[in-house]
Formats: C-alpha cells, sequence, structure tokens
C-alpha cells in the first residue's frame, strides 16, 4: 500500500496556486500533454477568468521517491476567498500539512496569513514555498525576512521555486513526501469522514468530496451524516484523479469522495461527519457548524413573464451551492422575487453571474445589505437584512449592526490613504503592526456594512494593488441607523431602500441621486431624483428630459421603418424595469453602489 | 371600412432638389411607357379597394407632366376606379410650372387642392435647396391658383435650415401667411443620406442646426400659426378650419389607400405592400406581366398597436386611451405625460400637445 500525504496550498491571489497545481499535475504524469491545460483544476469559466478559484479540486498524485518508496499525494485545492473561509478551515483540517505559496516579489498578504494561522491552530506542518523566483522583481531575501518575523517560520526550510518555469516543483515533492507526516491509519475505529466539499452532478447527485480519520468505507454501506441523522446507501466510492476513479475502498487517513443517492448538496453540510448507520462513532469530528449568510440581496426578474424561469435556475443554481439561501420576497416597485443570503459579496457575484451565464437570465439584483438588530419599545428584538422591514423608528430603541475587524497588509507608505479610507467607513480603534520593515499590519473594527460594498476594490486602488484584506465577524455594535428611501419622479422605489448610519445618510443619499442621475436615461419628461428619510428629502439630483425627438414626415413609405426602428427599441428596453413612468436600467440597482466620493 | 385614398406617385422631376431623396426620374421621355405601366398596376388592384374619397397625385413633379398625359391619367383613374362625390383631389404643384394655362388646365380636371412646393420665401434660401423658381415667381403661383378658385390651396415650407435664425425663418412665414393659403406644411429639413444635402453633410461643408434651435423653431412656428388661427393637427401640418388634409389623414388615422407608381406604398387595412424604387425595374415587371410590388408585410395586432401609437402622437386626433393595451403603469404615465405638459387626455383621447409633438417619436415606447 502507497503511503498517503495529504496537503493543501496557501496563496493570496495571483500568487500561482493554479500554475503550481498545473506543475504538480504535469510532473507526476497523470495527464499527458494533450490533455493538458492550464489552470487545469478551475473548471468553470469564471474561475479562468477572475483567476480564482471558486469551487475547490481536489486530486490524487501518484509520486515515487529516489528509494522507490510509491506515496498517494493527495492535494486539497481550496477557494481562495475571504467569503469561503469556513471552507478552506475544512479543507485544511483534511490535511497534515501545507505549502505556503508567496510571491516573491510580493510577500506575504493578509489573506494568506489568515488562513496560515488557521493551519497552525490545525498543527499542519508547514512548507514556504517561495514563488516566481525567475521575476526580475523577485525579493527573495526580503520574503525570507518576512516568513522569520512576521510569520516566525524558518526561512532556511523556504523550498524556491518558479511554477511557471516549472523550476522547484521536483524539491517542492520530496519536501512533501518527507517533512509532512502521513496520516494515522486506525481503519478498526468507527468510521468517521470529514466532509470539506460537495459538488452536484446531474448523473449522478451529490458527490461528496472527504477525509477518513477512522475506519473504512465501502459501496452498499449505509452512512449516517452525524448533524442530521440523513441515512444513504453508498453507491460508489473513489478517488480523484483528473476525474472520479471508482475504488473498492477507502480507509482512515484517504481523501475520496462518496456517491449515495443524495438529491443536492444542501443535504450534505461541509464540515459534517460521515459515519456509519449500522456502526456509528461515539462523537463528531470537531469544528462543524453551519455557514449562515451575512451579506443579502433580493433577485427580481426584469419581465414579470420570466419569473418561473428565475425560480427554476436558483433551484438548479442551488443544488451545487449549499451556502446560498433564499425566499420568496416582492417589492411594490419590481414585483415577485427572491430574498437571498449569500457568505460575501464575491459570493454574491459569483451567484449573479453564474445564473446569468448558465441560465441566460437577465434579472435585477437590489444593494446588498447587512442584518441588523432592532430592539422595539415592547422589548422585542428583530433582526432585519431587508430594508424594506425597517421597523417603524418610533418604535426602535436600540439599533445594532454587525461589526468586523478588518485587518489590512499594505506597505508603509500607502499608510495614510489606509487609514483615510477606513476612517471614511467608520473604522475605529485602530492598532497598528509592524511585521516587516516597510510594511505595516493595520487593524480596525468597522461595520461590515461598510465593506460589503466596494471595499476591497478601493483598497486596492489605493494602494496600487499592495494592500490586502481579511476580516472576521466579531458581532453587533449600537449605532444610530436610519432607513433611507429613494424616490424617483415622486414614485418611491423601495428595492433601492438602504439602512445606513445616519452619519453617512447624506453622503449615501447624493451618492445614489448622483449615480441613478447617470444611469436613467434621458426620457420625454424631466426625471426628479429624491432621496429622502421619513419625509424629509435630503439629496435631490435630475434627469433632463429629451428637447425633442420627432422627425418632421411620416407618409405611407415612412410607417414601416419607423414602426421597425420602434420595435427595435423596444428590445432594448427589455433590460429596463418600468417603475412608475420611468424606465430603469437593470444595471442601475447595483451599479447605485459603485461611485466614488471624493 | 372608412373610404380610401388613391395616390399615384408621378416620378418625374427638371431637376433635383438639395434635400430630397424621394425616387425621381430627370428624364422625362419615359412618361409615356410609365403612364401605361401605371394604368396596367390600376387594374390589378381594381377589385381590392371600395371606393375613394380621395386621389392624390404626389411625387416627384406631377406638373412636370404635360397636360395630355396628366389628362390622360386622371381621365383613365375616374373611368377605373369608384370615387366618391366629394372626392378631395390634390396635385403636388411646383411653382415655376404653374402657368396661367396649367392653372386653368387643373382647374378644368377637377383638382380641388393644390400643395404647391414653395419650400422658401428667401431667395438666398432657395437658392441653397436647389430650387428652380424665386421667392416671387411662387408668390405670383399662390394668387394666380387664388384666382382659379381652387377650394383648398395648401403651400410646403421648410425651415431649420443650416445656419438660419429664428428671423430669418419667421420672415419666410410671415409672407407666406400673407398669401391666400388654407393649408401649410411646414417641414423640418432632414438631411437625408441619399440626397445632395447629405453629402454636403458627411463632408463637413455644411452643419446641422442644433435640437434646442430645432425646437425653439418648431415651438415658434406652432404657435404664430395657431395664433393666426390655424390647426396645428400633425407634427408638421397646419391647416385652417375645415381644410385639413384628407388623404394625407388616411396615412396616420389607419385608413385604408392604394398607391400606384414606383416606390408607392399602399395599405388594405391589414396589409401594407411597397412598389420598387426604379422606375425601370417597376416598367420591366409590369411589362412583363409582373407584380412590382418588392415588399410586404401583413401586420399582426401587436404591430398595428404600434404603428395606431406612432401615428396617433402625430396628430391631434391622439390615441384613444381604451384602445392602449399591455402597458404597465398605465395612470401614472398617463398623468406624468399630463403633468409634463406633453399630452392632454381629452374624452377619452390622449392627445398630444405642441410640446408633446416634440416627442412623438419616443411616446410610443411608454406604452409597449
Amino acid at each position: 500500500m502507497s503511503q498517503i500525504r495529504n496537503f493543501s496550498v496557501i496563496a493570496h491571489i495571483d500568487h500561482g496556486k493554479s500554475t503550481l497545481a498545473d506543475r504538480l499535475i504535469q510532473i507526476t504524469g497523470i495527464v499527458n500533454e494533450r490533455q493538458f491545460r492550464d489552470q487545469i483544476l478551475d473548471s468553470m469559466d469564471l474561475e479562468r477568468e477572475r483567476g480564482i478559484t471558486i469551487k475547490s479540486h481536489t486530486i490524487t498524485l501518484p509520486y515515487a521517491d529516489g528509494a522507490g518508496e510509491r506515496y498517494a499525494l493527495n492535494l486539497i485545492d481550496t477557494p481562495g476567498h475571504v467569503d469561503f473561509s469556513y471552507e478552506v478551515s475544512r479543507a485544511l483540517a483534511s490535511c497534515e500539512g501545507v505549502l505556503l505559496l508567496v510571491d516573491a516579489s510580493q510577500g506575504v498578504q493578509a489573506q494568506t496569513l489568515s488562513n496560515l494561522f488557521m493551519a497552525m491552530e490545525h498543527d499542519l506542518t508547514i512548507i514556504p514555498v517561495i514563488n516566481k523566483i525567475d521575476l526580475p522583481s523577485a525579493d527573495i531575501q526580503m520574503v525570507k525576512d518576512q516568513l522569520d518575523s512576521e510569520l516566525g517560520l524558518d526561512p532556511d526550510t523556504a523550498v524556491l521555486c518558479s511554477a511557471k518555469e516549472g523550476t522547484g516543483v521536483e524539491e517542492i515533492l520530496r519536501a512533501i513526501v518527507e517533512r509532512i507526516p502521513g496520516p494515522a491509519r486506525n481503519a478498526q475505529d468507527p468510521l468517521r469522514a470529514l466532509i470539506f466539499d460537495a459538488r452536484y452532478d446531474s448523473f449522478r447527485g451529490v458527490i461528496v468530496s472527504c477525509r477518513l480519520f477512522d475506519g473504512i468505507l465501502k459501496a452498499g454501506d449505509v452512512i449516517r451524516f452525524m448533524s442530521h441523522g440523513k441515512t444513504y446507501r453508498v453507491e460508489e466510492v473513489g478517488i480523484f484523479r483528473l476525474n472520479r476513479e471508482p475504488v473498492s475502498e477507502l480507509s482512515a487517513g484517504e481523501v475520496g469522495y462518496i456517491i449515495a443517492g443524495i438529491k443536492t448538496v444542501s443535504d450534505t453540510r461541509i464540515g459534517d461527519t460521515i459515519t456509519l448507520d449500522g456502526r456509528a462513532a461515539a462523537e463528531a469530528l470537531p469544528g462543524f457548524k453551519e455557514v449562515k449568510p451575512v451579506v443579502f440581496s433580493s433577485l427580481y426578474p426584469i419581465s414579470s413573464e420570466d419569473y418561473e424561469s428565475l425560480v427554476g435556475a436558483l433551484e438548479k443554481y442551488k443544488l451545487n451551492d449549499a451556502a446560498l439561501v433564499y425566499q420568496k420576497d416582492s417589492s411594490a416597485a419590481l414585483g415577485q422575487g427572491f430574498r437571498c443570503g449569500f457568505l460575501g459579496l464575491l459570493h454574491l457575484e459569483i451567484v449573479q453571474e453564474r445564473l446569468e451565464r448558465e441560465h441566460n437570465l437577465s434579472f435585477i439584483m437590489t444593494v446588498p445589505s447587512v442584518q441588523y438588530q432592532f430592539t422595539q419599545s415592547d422589548g422585542a428584538t428583530v433582526i432585519v437584512d431587508n430594508p424594506q422591514y425597517y421597523p417603524d423608528p418610533a418604535t426602535i430603541v436600540i439599533a445594532a449592526e454587525p461589526f468586523i475587524r478588518a485587518t489590512i497588509f499594505t506597505p508603509e507608505r500607502y499608510l495614510g490613504a489606509v487609514m483615510k479610507l477606513c476612517m471614511e467607513r467608520r473604522g475605529v480603534n485602530a492598532r497598528f503592526n509592524s511585521p516587516a520593515p516597510g510594511r505595516l499590519e493595520v487593524t480596525y473594527d468597522m461595520p461590515l456594512a461598510e465593506v460589503i460594498v466596494d471595499f476591497h476594490d478601493k483598497l486596492k486602488s489605493i494602494t496600487q494593488g499592495y494592500g490586502s484584506f481579511d476580516y472576521e465577524l466579531t458581532g453587533h455594535r449600537e449605532g444610530n441607523l436610519v432607513k433611507l428611501d429613494f424616490l424617483v419622479n415622486g414614485e418611491k422605489v423601495d428595492a433601492l431602500s438602504l439602512i445606513v448610519h445616519s452619519d453617512r445618510a447624506r453622503q449615501w443619499a447624493v451618492q445614489v441621486c448622483d449615480r441613478l442621475k447617470e444611469e436613467i436615461p434621458r426620457h420625454q419628461f424631466k426625471i426628479a431624483i429624491q432621496g429622502a428619510i421619513g419625509g424629509k428629502i435630503i439629496a435631490r439630483s435630475t434627469v433632463s428630459a429629451f428637447r425633442k425627438d420627432v422627425t418632421a414626415k411620416c407618409y405611407g413609405g415612412d410607417i414601416t421603418r419607423k414602426r421597425k426602428l420602434l420595435e427595435k427599441q423596444k428590445k432594448g428596453k427589455k433590460r429596463m424595469k418600468m417603475v412608475g413612468s420611468v424606465q430603469i436600467p437593470q444595471g442601475a440597482f447595483v451599479a447605485v453602489l459603485k461611485a466614488d466620493y471624493e | 371600412m372608412s373610404d380610401s385614398g388613391l395616390y399615384v406617385h408621378i416620378p418625374f422631376c427638371r431637376t433635383r432638389c438639395a434635400y430630397c431623396d424621394f425616387y425621381s426620374q430627370t428624364d422625362l421621355s419615359l412618361t409615356p411607357s410609365w403612364l401605361e405601366a401605371v394604368k396596367r398596376e390600376a387594374r390589378r388592384h381594381k377589385e381590392r379597394f371600395s371606393s375613394f374619397d380621395s386621389l392624390y397625385l404626389g411625387g416627384g413633379t406631377p406638373t412636370t407632366l404635360t397636360p395630355s398625359h396628366l389628362g390622360d391619367l386622371v381621365q383613365f383613374l375616374f373611368k377605373e376606379f369608384p370615387f366618391q362625390e366629394d372626392l378631395e383631389f390634390t396635385v403636388e404643384a411646383n411653382p415655376d410650372d404653374l402657368s396661367r394655362d396649367y392653372v386653368a388646365f387643373l382647374k378644368g380636371l377637377g383638382v380641388n387642392r393644390v400643395s404647391v412646393g414653395i419650400q422658401s420665401l428667401d431667395d438666398e434660401a432657395l437658392a441653397f435647396l436647389r430650387r428652380r423658381h424665386s421667392a416671387e415667381q411662387a408668390e405670383m403661383a399662390v394668387h394666380r391658383l387664388k384666382e382659379a378658385g381652387f377650394h383648398t390651396l395648401s403651400a410646403d415650407l421648410i425651415y431649420a435650415l443650416p445656419g438660419q435664425t429664428e428671423k430669418a425663418w419667421l420672415r419666410t412665414l410671415h409672407r407666406a401667411m400673407d398669401l391666400p393659403l388654407d393649408h401649410l406644411s411646414c417641414y423640418q429639413l432632414t438631411f437625408e443620406a441619399n440626397s445632395p444635402l447629405g453629402a454636403l453633410l458627411r463632408r463637413g461643408e455644411i452643419r446641422k442646426p442644433g435640437t434646442e434651435t430645432e425646437r425653439l423653431l418648431f415651438l415658434a412656428t406652432s404657435s404664430l400659426l395657431e395664433q393666426e388661427g390655424y390647426v396645428h393637427y400633425e407634427v408638421s401640418n397646419f391647416a385652417r378650419q375645415g381644410r385639413l388634409c384628407r388623404h394625407n389623414l388616411k396615412y396616420w388615422d389607419g385608413s385604408p389607400y392604394l398607391g400606384l407608381g414606383p416606390s408607392a406604398h399602399s395599405f388594405d387595412g391589414k396589409t401594407r405592400w411597397w412598389n420598387t424604387r426604379s422606375i425601370h425595374r417597376y416598367m420591366e415587371r409590369i411589362f412583363g406581366g409582373r407584380s412590382p410590388v418588392s415588399g410586404k408585410e401583413i401586420l399582426s395586432q401587436e404591430k398595428r398597436h404600434m404603428e395606431y401609437l406612432l401615428l396617433g402622437f402625430r396628430t391631434i386626433l391622439g390615441v384613444n386611451v381604451d384602445k392602449i393595451y399591455n402597458t404597465n403603469n398605465l395612470d401614472i404615465i398617463l398623468k406624468q405625460l399630463q403633468e409634463s405638459g406633453l399630452a392632454a387626455l381629452k374624452e377619452g383621447r390622449l392627445v398630444p400637445t405642441r410640446e408633446g409633438f416634440l416627442h412623438a417619436d419616443g411616446l410610443p415606447l411608454l406604452f409597449s
């Protein structure tokens, strides 16, 4: 039997994780040159375009060392974004070691750090890998100093590599087998398998990715999910090559998949423990928690006829994304739709893009919101994630909003700009730490609502790409929260309403009014846009009317031509939503957020 | 079904005007065979339309035809088609063709409405437009027509020329108002891509007036003419009470009309069709025993609705609110249009205002 090494790669976006995975796959020879393409594990177009891994992909690589010892190297890929940090933690819990991949020219980033700390909490062996050493801007010594001072790692243990050119890849493989301990293989104990991923396959149902800690699992076994007690008969177990490869059994220490007639991924919970129904383990593996959405937004079809297709698309999408939650919602302005909960803004964008691309849907997505708490005069506390349900302000005794601890890494020279940004976003309680010369780690307590919109983009732009950001939720804090409404020609557009802190209300109101002015095309009449709290108008803008659109002549020969032109224009209107007498473009509902306030 | 209109396209002009992209031919020697072709085409449609209460000879320039050719055509039409007793019979005329004799000839032919292509009463503008007559010639022609006793006299004027000031345009308009006219068509200059002006524009030798200028000229025109007792009954048309053009109204209210001649369009209430534009192809097809129709479409309910809206908003007939369907927030839109002064609600009809006419092309989109 081969020896086993279970490992994962921790890296910041663009530090070369997918390229390294490509090289490892090539060198271990499980794919021939003809089948090979770049970013082979990132199968979604969206992943390739954005250069991020949305859904993690696991692969078992065969390897033999110089002494002829054979190994099965299980590379457990992880999603690379803060929204998916729980998924990352379960993937790391399935490993004994990690490769810490650091870009030789950029050094350690915030995202890397939080995942690294997670790995340290799990007592994993850490192999620092300094990548992109071929770049002219590579500063290996700088990175080594950082590893030492910032992360407390022995810089001499770092493996130098250029995944792009393929140098150092063999050394990495050697380090994996030499330094990372093999897993414990107590196959006699009752089965305990940790679910770290699940995906939906339209032919086979849910494919559960798991790591076996104890016991043995084979086809025909009846398994039980320890969190909710549901049982399934196993149809197939196997390991991941580029495709799935069935095996007769999986045993403790191994990583593989289970197919057991499970209908949707929502029936599986990442982090749950699978045991045998007939011989159950006494205790589940630690660390399981239910993931809860933190960002909320509503989806509405552009035209009410498309409602059914939206229902269908959400149901299908949900088969493969347990983290998305949704329920029916309705808006006076936009009709029937759905209120959806997301793990974060990136998750939201991914859902949006995939629904549009894979289901060819046009819909409106409203401004994202967080979950607010309102304690009312009768002592009851209501949780509101949809501005439409903002309680009567006269009854609100205490209002509270979710806060985060934001950790930002930035080169020193951008500190001023970063502080200004954080303060604009109501950041408080700044702390500074200087892990390496010239670099700073800044932490702020900030309202989540202030970062879900464009904070990350903004941070990237003010630090010219060098700033990185991570956060953890720290609970709710009191604040003076108000509901900001927007009226278009006197009609309230409920889907544009926001709950905001009163200190920021005017700024928001002005920004949204200005942005709507740009987004709403001219009409035959003047359009007044107003931002209001209660009945009080605090900001306004105007879309001026077309001055003239008529052509002088319309006789026999002109009628058909004119009608055809109108029909064409009418098609262009399909991506517009009629609110009162005004056509609002689909994009305006989210675009209102993407403004600058310099 | 309401009575139909008959249109004959006379595709001949002595010269091409700068703004025109209508189909016309300066080779007048083709006239006899064209005439024969029109007659043959007319026979093909004999049964399709009931009776006609308007006859409109347009072009081109109908008055380039000699009295014998024009007389032949009209005689043929009267023999071939059933016309109502109170027929409106319009001929488009060029001022320089309207000699005393030609006027008398038209009168004798039964014409009761003459539409004179005056275009401008400013000689400089006339030269720019490449018209063959002077302002004075045009005025004399109108007086001559008046003396002959035609029921309705109309004139076409073009404004919003490159560089034209409001003052200059109003001078032309005032001069036109001093003439014994009952009907005025005031067209803003359109720079048709296939016209000589279109070419000048492309080469940057002339510039279009701005939208704001066009708008102000439009409003000034409408307000001046309405003060003088004209009804602004279509975007570009003004008439004294009772002198609205029956034939042109058919284009706008969905009545049937039959068009004969190259490039003519027809509509029977459900189907539209149009003839080939080229006179050569037109004759070739007809003499070859084939149809000159080069395109046709059967209007679905949805298309008819769109046309109902697009035509309705161009006239003071407006649209019947009960006939607007498939529109969300109809009440809000109606309110909005009234509040912003673009339309008024009169006896169940939504009628564009003067300001509303300026948006006639965009208004239908609010209702579909």
